[in-house]
């Protein structure tokens, strides 16, 4: 059984299903892209993982557990993290503070005997934002902010990483940067989950790649398979490419 | 059976007038997105101008209703709308509230101001003397015309939402306001016509109540409250449910005062019966979703310890020299800026770190007064820690229902608190509950012993003044430390973003929960101090509305940090009291100054504190400013306590020499250095002085104010 496993899950907002019975799963130590045009539903599909969004019907299952209606604080603490495609940043605070804030929090429930401290200056390091810890994070770049996020969601030790959009705001050099972070965190053993508009770095990271469109998963498989898939291909181009 | 049908009459023709206000309210919140605390008060100042050119000058009915109802409402709306509330929408909930609470506050000044309270000024019923027979049962004629107002009202508003064109906008601008005015919706038009709608909704209402009640600003203004439990019934959206949770509350409150005992200790709750229906329903709401990131121009740069230390000597120093050159009169007047300042403290953890609302600080305090009054006997000062103690229990009680839902419905729960205990709890008789005997004012007032630590008792003004400079300094530095802690930082991320906070793994409720309690807990202490200084309280001292000047001056001073609280009681227990000693005039002017400061300054995110430390770093970046000052302040002191000159010559001194100094500092740095400008491109400019980045897209998106919905195209 995988780690992340997502079941029959579909979202209705008023008359619009938003996700239609997505099944799709996340293997620990690989990265797992989620693609698809605007409005395909994957970042409703993080808020209903993350408990953020309840389902209409559906199930989450996370190392064999059903979350069931399970909050976002609960599910947290069992190992999920995640970014926003919309920043969420504590915009009040620094680089360093914003990191902080979540080894803290991870070390009260966790009984954790790290530093929170030397946690933060270590995921400072990883995601490489030494330079400007402490600047307030409203006067970083966008790409600069991602990173931020990413750092924060590290500082909880998740099971499951979901990145939404991680890497839009990024330059090339940053995003070659960026794909190599992924491939450590895949493989120090996470489930690493990609929604991306970039897809060449999709294709280039991930073990699996699922596409979404109108809240349906049209195709998954492998990057290589996906690229040539009809329907994907359609999603993408409009149904009367060739 | 004759009396069930006289009471459902009553009931209903109350809940019709509930129903027309809170339907103002209502239309008023889902156009503009903003909670008008003041939808009472513009009823209240409606009917007030009406009573003046109906009752006062005797011109006739019909002028004087198309006068206060079709031209003075609307043009209440209309300036409020574009003076006031233009531009608030991207501010947070805690200024927008402080802005409509600063309208209340100021306009029951204005009426008081303009009609002198205190003189009896009556509405006679409208077609008194005519009666309906229904069953035996007489219905006036003033209890038929208002259930038929409402009948047309509920019908007007549906016709006009469901089939004109600007209805239609108007409801469209509730779903997504970017989205409306991207398809031709005018927003500002439309949020200009539901104010006006909205104030003229609360003249009909208040005038129709003006034959019930006796005209006085503030009861006027606060029956309202009543009808802020109907709109929630409705969650702020739906009219028709509006409408019904209108008329159960008249109902309810009918048959209370028709079948409950008249026992005193009932009595109160008819009163206090919206307050806790309005609690109950706020108890079953659903829950609300976790709230994203707000934007925000606000910014709280983190206190140092050095200058922490400074400002609670300075405070101090401040309190030895206020305890040793005022008379006792005035140390008795003005030592209640310390204590006030307290209140205001409570507020900065609460408000200012996590962003949440309460306006049920004076009502913790009263809590905290009683606590010591009770247990503090001989001035025992462990009753001060039960003064924390028990106020914070109480105020975690409070929020638990409230605090599953955001902002307005938490200012809400707390609002309906603290009128309850106004109204009923404040003014009960002993009574048991078990083997507990609690006491509260005793159907009057209470005394209070003064704080005796080891022996020494602090019953002379003087004394006073010192203690409680001494604590408001302590209880700054407590308020600094929980800034600097792990548990500040967390509150200041609860404040920027929930959803990122659970997502982190934080019990967001509990975190609430103790900033609640914590906040609690500080307003009963300095309740407790306060009514060491008032020797006897009473119900008044701790009322709901004379709470709310407390939190507008916090905001206006600067709610994230404990200056703020200090310009909080500076100014309304030392200016204020002083611009009234020039003169009726100015005593006047000095009732409204806090409604203007909330409503003009409140829009300050930072704070007028945070502006004037500039003019302070300029003097710590200045060494001979530092050593004027501490030569000339403790001489212009000693050369008082000598008795070379008396207090007019005194304070103008001490005042004068830190202006001089921070502008001759400013003068002296603001030479040498510059800020540097940043040239920052205009949004609709991006594209074409620089390459188009992905970053821009959100940026756009966010300046359309543009959530989920994304409009680009997709690479």
């Amino acid at each position: 059984m995988s780690l992340l496993e997502i079941a029959e899950v579909s979202v209705r907002f008023g008359g619009n299903l938003a996700l239609d019975g997505v099944t799709l799963s996340a293997e620990a130590g690989e990265i797992t892209g989620l693609i698809g045009p605007n409005g395909a539903g994957k970042t409703t599909l993080f808020n209903v993982i993350t408990g953020l969004q309840s389902p209409t019907s559906g199930r989450v299952i996370l190392s064999e557990r059903d979350l069931g209606r399970l909050s976002p604080t609960k599910r947290a603490r069992l190992g999920m993290a995640r970014t926003f495609q919309r920043l969420e940043l504590f915009s009040l605070l620094s680089v360093r503070e914003n990191i902080r804030v979540a080894a803290d929090i991870y070390r009260s429930y966790s009984g954790s005997k790290d530093d929170p401290a030397l946690v933060v200056e270590s995921m400072i390091d990883k995601v490489g934002l030494r330079e400007v810890a402490d600047a307030r994070v409203d006067s970083l770049p966008t790409g600069q902010c991602r990173l931020v996020e990413l750092g924060r969601s590290l500082a909880t030790r998740p099971k499951v990483l979901l990145l939404d959009e991680p890497a839009s705001g990024q330059d090339d050099n940053e995003t070659v940067a960026f794909a190599t972070l992924l491939r450590e965190l895949a493989a120090d053993g996470m489930a690493v989950v990609l929604v991306e508009h970039d897809v060449a770095l999709v294709m280039e990271v991930c073990a699996r790649v699922h596409v979404l469109d109108f809240g349906r998963v049209i195709a998954s498989g492998a990057p290589s398979a996906i690229q040539t898939d009809a329907a994907v291909l359609a999603a993408y181009l409009g149904s009367g490419a060739k | 059976m004759d009396k069930f049908l006289t009471f459902t009459i009553v009931g209903l023709s109350t809940g019709a007038i509930y129903a027309i206000i809170a339907s103002g309210l209502v239309l008023t919140y889902t156009t503009t997105g903003i909670f008008n605390f003041a939808q009472g008060a513009i009823g209240m100042l409606c009917a007030f101008a009406f009573w003046q050119m109906y009752i006062a000058w005797e011109w006739p009915l019909w002028l004087a209703l198309l006068l206060s109802l079709l031209v003075l409402a609307p043009l209440i709306g209309a300036f409020i709308d574009t003076a006031i509330m233009r531009g608030l929408e991207d501010t947070t909930e805690v200024t927008r509230l402080v802005v409509s609470i600063g309208l209340l506050v100021g306009l029951i000044g204005l009426a008081n101001w303009i009609w002198k309270p205190g003189i009896s000024r009556n509405v006679s019923p409208f077609f008194s003397g005519h009666y309906f027979s229904l069953a035996d049962t007489r219905i006036t004629g003033q209890q038929l015309i208002t259930i038929a107002v409402a009948i047309v009202v509920a019908l007007v508003l549906w016709l006009f939402l469901k089939f004109t064109r600007t209805g239609v906008a108007m409801r469209a601008v509730v779903d997504d306001r970017a989205l409306a005015s991207l398809n031709g919706a005018r927003p500002n038009r439309v949020s200009m016509l539901a104010w006006a709608m909205g104030c003229t909704l609360a003249g009909i209402g208040g005038i129709l109540i003006a034959p019930n009640v006796a005209l006085d600003a503030g009861t006027l203004s606060l029956l309202i409250v009543n009808a802020y439990a109907a709109a929630i019934i409705g969650r702020l959206r739906s009219l028709p449910l509006t409408f019904l949770g209108a008329l159960i509350l008249g109902c309810t409150e009918a048959y209370l005062s028709g079948y409950l005992n008249s026992t005193p200790n009932l009595a109160g709750l008819r009163l206090a019966a919206p307050a806790i229906l309005l609690f109950i329903v706020l108890l079953v709401i659903p829950t609300s979703r976790l709230r994203g990131r707000r934007q925000s121009r606000e910014f709280f740069p983190m206190p140092s310890w050095s200058g922490t230390f400074i400002f609670a000597a300075a405070v101090i120093f401040a309190g030895v020299v206020l305890a040793t050159t005022l008379s006792n009169g005035d140390a008795v007047t003005y030592a209640k800026i310390f204590s006030v300042g307290i209140l205001a403290l409570s507020l900065v953890p609460l408000v200012g770190f996590a962003g949440q609302i309460s306006l049920a600080t004076l009502s913790f305090a009263g809590i905290g007064a009683l606590v010591f009054a009770h247990l503090g006997a001989g001035g025992n000062p462990l009753a001060l820690v039960l003064a924390f103690v028990i106020p914070a229990a109480v105020g975690a009680l409070v929020a638990l229902p409230a605090l599953r839902l955001s902002g307005i419905y938490l200012a809400l729960g707390t609002a309906a608190f603290a009128v309850a205990l106004d109204r009923w709890i404040f003014n009960l008789a002993d009574f048991d509950i078990g083997p507990l005997h609690i006491s509260l004012f005793q159907l009057g007032s209470t005394e209070v012993a003064p704080l005796n630590i080891f022996g020494y008792s602090f019953n002379t003004p003087a004394r006073q003044m010192i203690l409680v400079s001494v604590a408001f300094a302590l209880i700054s530095i407590c308020v600094v430390a929980v800034r600097k802690s792990a548990y500040g930082r967390r509150l200041l991320a609860m404040k920027s973003s929930e959803a990122a906070c659970a997502t982190l793994g934080l019990n967001l409720v509990g975190t609430k929960l103790s900033v609640f309690a914590l906040s609690a807990g500080i307003s009963g202490v300095g309740g407790a101090i306060l009514g060491t200084q008032l020797r006897s309280i009473s119900p008044q001292n701790f009322d709901f509305v004379s709470g709310l000047p407390v939190l507008l001056l916090t905001v206006v001073g600067g709610i994230g940090a404990v200056g703020g609280a200090l310009f909080a009681g500076v100014s309304l227990m030392g200016l204020l009291p002083l611009i009234s000693l020039l003169g009726v005039f100015f005593a006047k002017v000095a009732g409204l100054l806090p409604g203007i400061a909330g409503v003009g300054l409140g829009r300050n995110p930072n704070g007028t504190v945070h502006d004037m430390r500039d003019g302070f770093e300029s003097i710590a970046r200045y060494r001979p400013a530092i050593i004027w000052l501490a030569i000339v302040i403790p001489a212009v002191w000693i050369l008082r306590l000598a008795g070379i000159y008396g207090n007019a010559v005194f304070f103008p001194l001490l005042v004068l020499s830190p202006v001089a100094a921070v502008t001759f500092a400013t003068l002296k740095i603001g030479g040498l250095e510059q800020t540097p400008t940043v040239d920052e491109i205009p949004l609709e400019w991006k594209g074409f002085i620089e390459p188009w980045k992905s970053s821009d897209v959100i940026e756009l998106d966010m300046a359309l104010g543009m959530n989920e919905v994304t409009l680009h195209v997709s690479p």
